[in-house]
């Protein structure tokens, strides 16, 4: 059995138009199949609104999925009690897209890095100490740096930073939702050489969000296509034009259905 | 090659420089007797754009590109300012002129549109009316005139059914309508220039190609300039005749874009061009070491000195100047000086 295996997985918001509307079902996650062996690195694309960002924060249950089964090593991650959830988490890290609002910007770099040992009770404090540096070094920050703030940092390395707080964990599954975009190509291409160095050095099994093709057929040895909510198409990364190619043919340019925005992120603040 | 510059010129910027007022610290700075220091985030760039032609303008965040790009219209934000150079334009000097003349030229003469095209139309009116808007600002159209101007430019767009379409407003279309509906009033006072900024960095990877598609075809048909501002060297391949490399305030290579993209000479260039991911699956990338400089700090030598894998002493004691190593390429590196 693979080592993450997702079955079904949905995703229902509700909506009001105002606070006094009817309620209306939004539906971003719709039958999303995905499977990981260990080691593997792969990735997950699709078109803004197709529902990737959602399922990856459902598998984390960062948003409670609203349908689904995760087995992760076989034990199923959606029927966990919340006290084996937390101990779960230790294995299941999550990098996010934008480090401007993932990083508490009143924290200092060493203390971001050292919340998840904290929480977990990992290590004495000078352990503790000591694996800060130690990530720090591993994502390319000097570890001298570790009583700044966020804002001290430049986009790439608070980038970097969140990957930092991700890895000190030393998680074997890790979620990145478009960890690279923002970032400039000079500093994309040091986060995608991380990534595999660790998949390399540390067996990392990696779950890669994108939009960009082109980092798929580099870093990822395997692509699951996902559309309108659904997994539509799977196979190794060297085959994501054809895949990708499928999912364009349904719909001509210009037709009315590009006029459709991607589902309102606001919904995702009245969840069922 | 003046004559010929003349006839064929639409737009010779030379050594164009943006300043901007760097914050008062410390105590004296606390009571207002700090001398401010201008900080430049663009410094010595000069371009050079014939009719019909379009201009790749590429660099990372950070090295200037968007302030040259928003200095040629006329719309450097306070509290910066173009601190030196000239922007000839149609014959025209534009550097000293009135905020009242520049509202005649933009819009009119140069077209704009910009990366978010959300957030450059006004959610509260039609679409349509924002494109005709375009046109009666300039006194080209107004009414039922003006309306029926607007769905003919949505129609250029490829807007599918624009009469209709013409009705709704923004958040009923997708980013990539948007955009095509933005693109439809920065032509629609028939401008001799249209500045693109990023303007497919916030779509998805097929709208992109459309949309690159589109300003393709929008310039052959009307004849139109192109400055494409760019993070994206697929934009620059797909578009461009010509390329201009910035990095930290400066132009480090410019020249045909085929040219730099195949044999790019800045070790720069070099770089950036060598961490595309694709090249060879599972390979690691060739990345940049370090990071762009703070503007406010830039290395008294050349600016990319500390991240260069060839640099040699005196890249830290002197800041090259332009060598021209081809005809229509030049680069600024002390190591290609003396090889023309």
């Amino acid at each position: 059995m693979a080592m993450v295996e997702v079955r079904g997985l949905e995703k229902h918001f509700v909506r009001r138009a105002a606070p006094w509307g009817r309620p209306t079902r939004v539906t971003a996650v719709d039958g999303f199949d995905l499977s990981i062996e260990e080691g593997e690195i792969v990735g997950l694309v699709g078109e803004s609104g197709s529902g990737k960002t959602t399922a990856g924060r459902c598998l984390l249950r960062l948003v409670e999925p609203s349908a689904g089964s995760f087995a992760f090593r076989g034990e199923d991650v959606f029927a966990m009690p919340p006290a084996r959830l937390r101990q779960a988490r230790r294995q299941m890290q999550m990098v996010f897209q934008d480090p401007e609002s993932s990083l508490d910007p009143r924290m200092r770099a060493g203390a971001i890095v050292e919340e998840g040992l904290v929480i977990h009770g990992l290590g004495t404090p000078a352990e503790r100490r000591g694996r800060v540096r130690e990530m720090l070094e591993l994502v390319g920050l000097d570890a001298n740096r570790a009583d700044r703030y966020p804002h001290e940092f430049s986009g790439g390395e608070r980038q970097r930073l969140g990957l930092a707080r991700a890895l000190a964990l030393a998680p074997s599954f890790l979620v990145a939702d478009e960890p690279v975009s923002s970032l400039d190509l000079s500093i994309q291409a040091q986060i995608v050489n991380l990534f595999m160095d660790l998949q390399q050095q540390l067996g990392l099994t990696l779950l890669f969000i994108t939009h960009d093709l082109r980092l798929v057929r580099h870093l990822c040895n395997r692509v699951v296509v996902m559309h309108r909510g659904r997994t539509v198409g799977a196979g190794p990364a060297a085959d994501v034009d054809r895949l990708w190619g499928q999912i364009s043919t349904g719909e001509p340019a210009g037709s009315d259905l590009e006029f459709r925005s991607p589902p309102d992120r606001r919904a995702a603040e009245f969840e069922i | 090659m003046e004559a010929n510059a003349r006839d064929n010129t639409l737009l010779d910027v030379r050594a164009l420089a943006v300043e901007f007022a760097a914050p008062r610290r410390g105590l004296r700075a606390s009571i207002g007797r700090a001398p401010r220091a201008g900080v430049r985030v663009v410094d010595g760039v000069s371009l050079h754009i014939a009719r019909g032609e379009t201009l790749g303008l590429v660099g990372e965040s950070g090295s200037g590109k968007s302030m040259t790009a928003l200095a040629l219209a006329g719309l450097v934000p306070k509290p910066g300012r173009i601190a030196g150079g000239t922007v000839r334009f149609e014959g025209r000097e534009l550097t000293s002129l009135r905020e009242a003349e520049w509202r005649r030229i933009r819009g009119a003469r140069i077209g704009f549109v910009f990366q978010e095209p959300s957030s450059a139309l006004n959610p509260v009116f039609t679409i349509g009316s924002q494109v005709a808007e375009a046109l009666e600002v300039h006194g080209r159209a107004s009414g039922s005139a003006a309306r029926a101007r607007a769905v003919e430019l949505l129609d250029a767009v490829r807007i599918p059914r624009p009469a209709a379409r013409a009705d709704d407003y923004p958040h009923q279309w997708s980013g990539g309508m948007k955009q095509r509906a933005l693109l439809a009033a920065a032509i629609a006072c028939d401008p001799a220039l249209l500045i693109a900024d990023e303007p497919t960095t916030a779509l998805d990877v097929r709208i992109q190609a459309e949309i690159l598609d589109l300003l393709a075809e929008l310039r052959d048909r009307l004849g139109l300039s192109l400055l494409v501002v760019t993070h994206d060297f697929g934009v620059v391949e797909r578009l461009a005749d010509r390329v201009a490399v910035m990095y930290a305030g400066r132009a480090v290579e410019s020249g045909p874009a085929r040219e730099v993209l195949a044999a790019p000479s800045h070790p720069y260039t070099r770089g950036l061009l060598a961490s595309r991911p694709g090249a060879t699956p599972g390979r690691r990338l060739a990345a940049i070491p370090g990071s762009v400089p703070d503007p406010a700090a830039l290395p008294r030598g050349c600016a990319f000195a500390p991240r260069c894998p060839e640099r040699i002493e005196a890249c830290d004691e002197r800041r090259p100047g332009a060598t021209a190593i081809a005809p229509g390429r030049e680069v600024r590196c002390l190591l290609r000086e003396g090889t023309a």
